[in-house]
């Protein structure tokens, strides 16, 4: 089925988040659409599936209007969405996750034994081996992904959206899923494939539109450079690469042993952890989401209840320390979710700066608040870390996600460090505040801290990294060089250790 | 990973030994509970012992077939059942102690052993008979309001609506049916007024929470305050007044059911009620299939879980909502309507003295599942006649103590008997599109 979509405008108050987008998906096609994070594309896609209505501009599906009032509508025209965060009902089964809302069965009550069959005949004609009665919460990410296409196959779906699906998958994972993509496109499927990365977009799509604020600015063809692809997305040339020396190790010292963690449900979360990052490198943490990553960050900084184990920092156990004097250790601290966890959204950017250093001078004497040497303080913060903003009074909930973020990073390499944790720095940022803020993360490194980066990102881990640690299932894989190749650190996040590559065993 | 998925084309297969482990710890909360219960009752044996014998009747008076009465010698049976509380409460620590959970049947067994030792020791040389027959017949009349109250939160709630209004609801029912009945002189018309008036109630709740998503906890509290005033208000300005046209309600007499009502013990107790009663069994047993079997069951259950899931594939999560808590709404309706149709023959101020909170306690120690939720209600509605069937022996326990025991026994089970007991993922929150 041919989609067209001729003139969308979507605007959220003063904000245009789509400014007449124009779109064509031919059957048989794999059509990439290719932004930054905001620049739109989820909005399109949402108007595309019914859950929002559309300002101005219409849907066509082989030459004719639609007119959708809700998703059902856009599932009966025949259009299919495996969403980013799956629309899945965890505690549900396979069966019964995708018969719902089209449930087989006769007065009302259910005919799970169809459901069942659906299953089977369609993960069988795609080699998905699925059991239709396991419930989706005890299921690997990937295959709750594969989950959500047969959702969507199952209501005969010709035109299908992935909505940025490799977000949550190994690099491995992602080879299937693009091999999966290709075979729903031989079959004569529509494909719309929303993504922010580049190797993928050039691995799978015919063709490639590039928006950017909204708007279309371009249209791209798959064997156009990863220079070319960025520099259109982002609207000026970036530089993909970070820039790093070889390390000079300083006197610094984390060292991590035999940690453990054990989360409220009594599973074990971190399990048997042990490594050392020297001052003057940096060591990421890779790992698919959800592998322990944010409870090892979190218990760094003493964040998590039963941890044993021993955390020393130049020789001083920081095991069973409370937060605020690991914080005055000099351990820094980005979290992995800034609007939840780093920053207070109503509060300004000036006491967001001084979040962390309310206990004493220089900006607290005798229970009062400096006012003027924290709105100084903050002054220097905002212009030396490039935060873009009106004034330091802006409450931090209004900067982007970017801007954000370096008013995290500001906080936190402010002050005098000995140890530097970040978890995921440079999630939901655009490409532009990337740059600075792994520039940032390197100078950290070059004053001789050591830095514990976790990112599910291989790209960002390898370009950081000095050595990469890769996590799964809470424990230690192995610990490799940062030139480790792709395909071996692929492998290891699926949890097969690196014995043939000679890395160093954990 | 689950054994569910064979799937030899999967990587991240991991090999043997990097499973996630899982290192729970089993709490000495059973444990503990059961030494503390043994042994406050050791104490409550050794420091006033009784003398004489106990009297149990397993029937009554009028029934077919006739037991003898049970004359036990009140303090070895005491003393014996102390025994094998004291058997049970060692082998849950020793199972505690190798990290291992404490099985709810031998907890249950527990209570009951504590139950007839406790009844053993309060009926000693009484001239009064426990009648066994009414203990257990009281104790499902009581859990009545709490079964159907309880129904109500687990429609709502399942459909991730909290539902603190089923005091309201109720207690609007209980109203409207005794005015109803009083008009009409039928407490069929009583019961048809007492649906509607609880699902106006929970329409009311609907309107606030789903359409204009207001926090569900405020106006449920502020529903219940709201239906206290108003009935309060309308009884001394209106119903006391008129007492004679107006709050006179009819009421349901028992209908036997033959056979079934000749079995001994349970047939009195369960076959020989008010009809109201037996639309309970249905209701109980309706809502169940209904939540687990049908359609409408399944996008229940998901709007509550995973609301934007149901809808990205067509189910309208408002409707839903709206529909559930209507439903719930009648169901509270029901609970509300046996006060003023069974349980006694006009409507009194608050009469339903917080039995809907009772009935969302019932909710969350059934795990939000309506037969669970019954069988809770039926542990409630027995701590709450126990003083009834003590107070006819003659116990030397004081009858405020005892009126303290269904309150107390419902803390306990819903802070500490439950276990992991999840709510709906998406009970509480309001569902704003896209």
């Amino acid at each position: 089925m041919r989609l067209e979509l001729r003139g969308i405008t979507k605007r959220f108050g003063a904000l245009v988040a789509n400014d007449h987008i124009d779109l064509t998906v031919e059957p048989g096609e794999i059509h990439c659409l290719l932004g930054e994070n905001g620049a739109g594309k989820s909005t399109l896609m949402n108007v595309l599936y019914g859950l929002y209505e559309a300002d101005e501009g219409e849907i066509l599906l082989d030459d004719e209007v639609q007119h959708f009032a809700g998703p059902g509508d856009a599932m009966a025209a025949g259009i299919g969405m495996v969403h980013q965060h799956f629309m899945l009902v965890p505690v549900f089964s396979v069966a019964e996750n995708v018969m719902l809302g089209h449930e087989p069965g006769s007065g009302g009550v259910l005919d799970v034994e169809s459901a069942r069959r659906q299953v089977r005949e369609i993960s069988e004609r795609f080699g998905f081996h699925l059991d239709p009665d396991a419930l989706i919460e005890d299921l690997p990410v990937g295959v709750q992904q594969r989950v959500e296409i047969i959702k969507a196959l199952s209501r005969n779906a010709d035109v299908l959206v992935f909505d940025e699906p490799t977000a949550v998958l190994t690099p491995q994972e992602t080879d299937e899923l693009m091999a999966i993509m290709r075979q729903l496109r031989d079959s004569g499927a529509s494909i719309v494939f929303i993504t922010h990365k580049l190797r993928e977009v050039r691995e799978v799509a015919d063709r490639i539109t590039v928006v950017r604020h909204g708007k279309v600015v371009g249209e791209a063809s798959p064997t156009a450079s990863d220079a070319d692809l960025a520099s259109l997305m982002v609207g000026r040339a970036v530089e993909l690469t970070v820039h790093k020396d070889e390390p000079r190790y300083s006197t610094g010292l984390l060292r991590v042993s035999g940690l453990q963690v054990v989360d409220d449900a009594g599973a074990v979360v971190v399990d048997d952890v042990s490594f050392e990052v020297r001052g003057g490198e940096v060591l990421a943490v890779a790992g698919v989401q959800g592998n322990g990553q944010t409870e090892l960050t979190e218990a760094l900084l003493g964040l998590q209840d039963d941890v044993s184990g021993s955390i020393t920092l130049d020789g001083e156990e920081l095991t069973g320390r409370s937060v605020r004097k690991v914080l005055d250790r000099g351990v820094g601290f980005v979290p992995e979710d800034r609007t939840h966890d780093g920053l207070v959204g109503e509060f300004t950017i000036a006491e967001n700066l001084m979040l962390d250093r309310s206990d004493g001078p220089p900006f607290v004497r005798s229970g009062a608040l400096q006012l003027a040497y924290r709105d100084d303080f903050a002054r220097s913060a905002v212009a030396e870390y490039d935060v873009r903003t009106l004034g330091i009074d802006t409450p931090v909930g209004r900067l982007s996600g970017g801007n954000q973020q370096k008013v995290v990073l500001a906080r936190e390499l402010k002050r005098n460090l000995r140890l530097f944790v970040a978890a995921q720095p440079t999630r939901g940022v655009d490409v532009g505040s990337i740059e600075f803020i792994h520039k940032q993360i390197v100078a950290t490194r070059d004053a001789g801290v050591p830095v514990v980066v976790v990112s599910t990102e291989l790209d960002e881990a390898t370009a950081l990294a000095d050595r990469i640690m890769v996590m799964y299932r809470g424990r230690v894989v192995g610990i490799v060089p940062s030139t480790t190749p792709r395909d071996t650190l692929g492998l290891m996040m699926a949890g097969i250790p690196p014995v043939e590559h000679g890395g160093e065993a954990a | 990973m689950s054994a569910a998925v064979e799937a030899p084309d999967m990587p991240g297969t991991p090999s043997d030994g990097v499973e996630k482990r899982q290192v729970t710890q089993v709490g000495w909360k059973a444990a503990g509970g059961l030494i503390v219960i043994a042994a406050l009752f050791a104490l409550l044996l050794v420091a006033a012992p009784r003398d004489g014998a106990t009297k149990f009747a397993l029937s009554r008076g009028s029934d077919a077939l006739q037991i003898p009465l049970l004359e036990i010698p009140a303090m070895p049976l005491a003393w014996s059942c102390l025994v094998l509380m004291a058997l049970i409460a060692a082998i849950s620590v020793a199972r505690t102690l190798a990290n291992r959970t404490t099985s709810i049947w031998a907890i249950a067994a527990f209570g009951a052993l504590f139950l007839v030792g406790f009844l053993a020791w309060a009926g000693a040389g009484s001239s009064g008979t426990l009648s066994i027959v009414s203990l257990l017949s009281g104790s499902l009349l009581g859990a009545v309001p709490l079964i159907y109250g309880s129904l109500s939160g687990v429609i709502g709630e399942r459909s991730g609506v909290i539902n603190i209004a089923i005091e309201g609801q109720m207690l609007a029912a209980a109203f409207t049916a005794a005015i109803a009945g009083s008009v009409t002189g039928s407490p069929f018309a009583g019961l048809f007024a007492a649906v509607l008036a609880g699902m106006l109630v929970a329409l009311v709740l609907a309107l606030f929470t789903v359409t204009h998503r207001v926090n569900q906890i405020i106006v449920g509290v502020v529903l219940n305050v709201l239906v206290l005033g108003l009935t309060s208000f309308f009884y001394t300005q209106v119903l006391v007044p008129n007492a004679a046209t107006l709050n006179t309600a009819p009421r349901f007499g028992s209908w036997t059911i033959p056979l079934l009502s000749d079995i001994p013990v349970i047939g009195p107790v369960l076959f020989d009620q008010a009809p109201l009663i037996y639309l309970m069994y249905l209701v109980v047993a309706g809502v169940s299939f209904a939540l687990y079997r049908t359609r409408w069951g399944l996008r229940l259950r998901a709007v509550g879980e995973h609301p934007k899931a149901a809808d990205t594939v067509g189910v309208n999560v408002e409707r839903t909502r709206y529909l559930a808590l209507l439903i719930g709404g009648a169901c509270a309706g029901l609970g509300g309507a046996f006060y003023t149709t069974v349980a006694i023959d006009k409507f009194g101020l608050n009469m339903t003295a917080g039995a809907g909170f009772i009935a969302l306690a019932a909710m969350i120690f059934g795990k939000w599942d309506p037969v669970r939720a019954a069988l809770a209600g039926l542990l409630f509605g027995f701590a709450s006649n126990l003083q009834n069937v003590l107070s006819v022996v003659g116990s030397p326990v004081p009858s405020q103590f005892m009126l303290m025991v269904p309150y107390v026994v419902t803390l306990f089970a819903v802070a500490g008997l439950v276990g992991r007991s999840r709510p709906p993922a998406a009970n509480g929150q309001p569902y704003v599109k896209g």
